[in-house]
């Protein structure tokens, strides 16, 4: 009982300002409201036992990608002002398709019988991801690391005033 | 009753539904980011609660969940980067106003 009340309270706290970030007309209170939603999917993640993926969750996303939004919103016109259009003109298709396909993953999703197994994660989680990163996983772990260096020198690049 | 793969599939599914209803009606170029960053985490939910239900004795899915943040951060830095060049360019950050390719 204790873990579906936890399960709830977390996935409102998540979805709730998921739904503030898509419909807010000021576009601060919108990057303002990502980082309870990150902060309820890291909560979520610590229901699951994957503790180190919450911290990392809080760490990147509720710490680094919010106040980058945050960061790029300030520096453009038109974010905060709410006299400025944020929707465009298919907001009512844009919602059918969204409600649509969510729906259509509701129903594939909860109607599917999942091998499920029982049992729980090993104790010692950050250990095992940390040798799973470097042996069984260890190309994907050198691939993103090559992307994370590529994407770090594009972004400077992109960014950088021409002379 | 306890809390099963279903909510948890249920949660991200209604999270996913949201990211993509930000990308299709925001005009702005960040706040479609923030649409994007909902997906994904939609997806790392997914990923986690089946590794966690599905396959406990396995990692697979803590793993690709940490290489999917670790792309997010990269996909944020270079789109904010390209927002920034475009609106020092063309002085707008409306998807709807970014036209110059159109003829």
């Amino acid at each position: 009982m204790g873990e579906l009340g936890a399960f709830i309270i977390l996935a409102l706290v998540t979805l709730l300002p998921a739904a503030a970030v898509v419909t807010s007309r000021n576009l601060v209170r919108a990057a303002m409201s990502l980082v309870p939603s990150f902060l309820g999917v890291a909560g979520l993640f610590v229901l699951l036992q994957a503790e180190f993926v919450a911290g990392i969750q809080i760490l990147i996303y509720a710490g680094a990608i919010a106040v980058l939004i945050l960061f790029v919103i300030m520096l453009t016109a038109g974010g905060t002002g709410t006299a400025v259009r944020q929707a465009n003109e298919q907001r009512v298709v844009g919602g059918l398709a969204a409600a649509a396909l969510t729906a259509a993953l509701l129903a594939l999703l909860l109607r599917t019988a999942w091998p499920l197994a029982a049992g729980s994660l090993p104790r010692a989680n950050v250990a095992a991801v940390g040798s799973a990163f470097l042996t069984t996983f260890v190309l994907a772990f050198e691939i993103s690391s090559v992307v994370l260096l590529v994407s770090l020198v594009g972004a400077l690049v992109i960014a950088r005033r021409e002379r | 009753m306890t809390v099963g793969v279903n909510h948890y599939l249920a949660v991200s599914a209604l999270l996913f539904g949201l990211g993509l209803y930000g990308i299709l009606t925001r005009r702005n170029a960040v706040a479609i980011l923030m649409g994007i960053e909902l997906m994904l985490n939609a997806t790392n939910i997914n990923l986690v609660a089946f590794n966690r239900y599905v396959a406990p004795g396995a990692l697979a899915g803590h793993v690709f969940a940490l290489v999917i943040i670790t792309l997010a951060a990269c996909e944020a830095a270079v789109g904010l980067a390209l927002v920034m060049a475009v609106y020092r360019n063309l002085e707008t950050v409306h998807v709807d106003e970014i036209n110059v390719l159109k003829w």
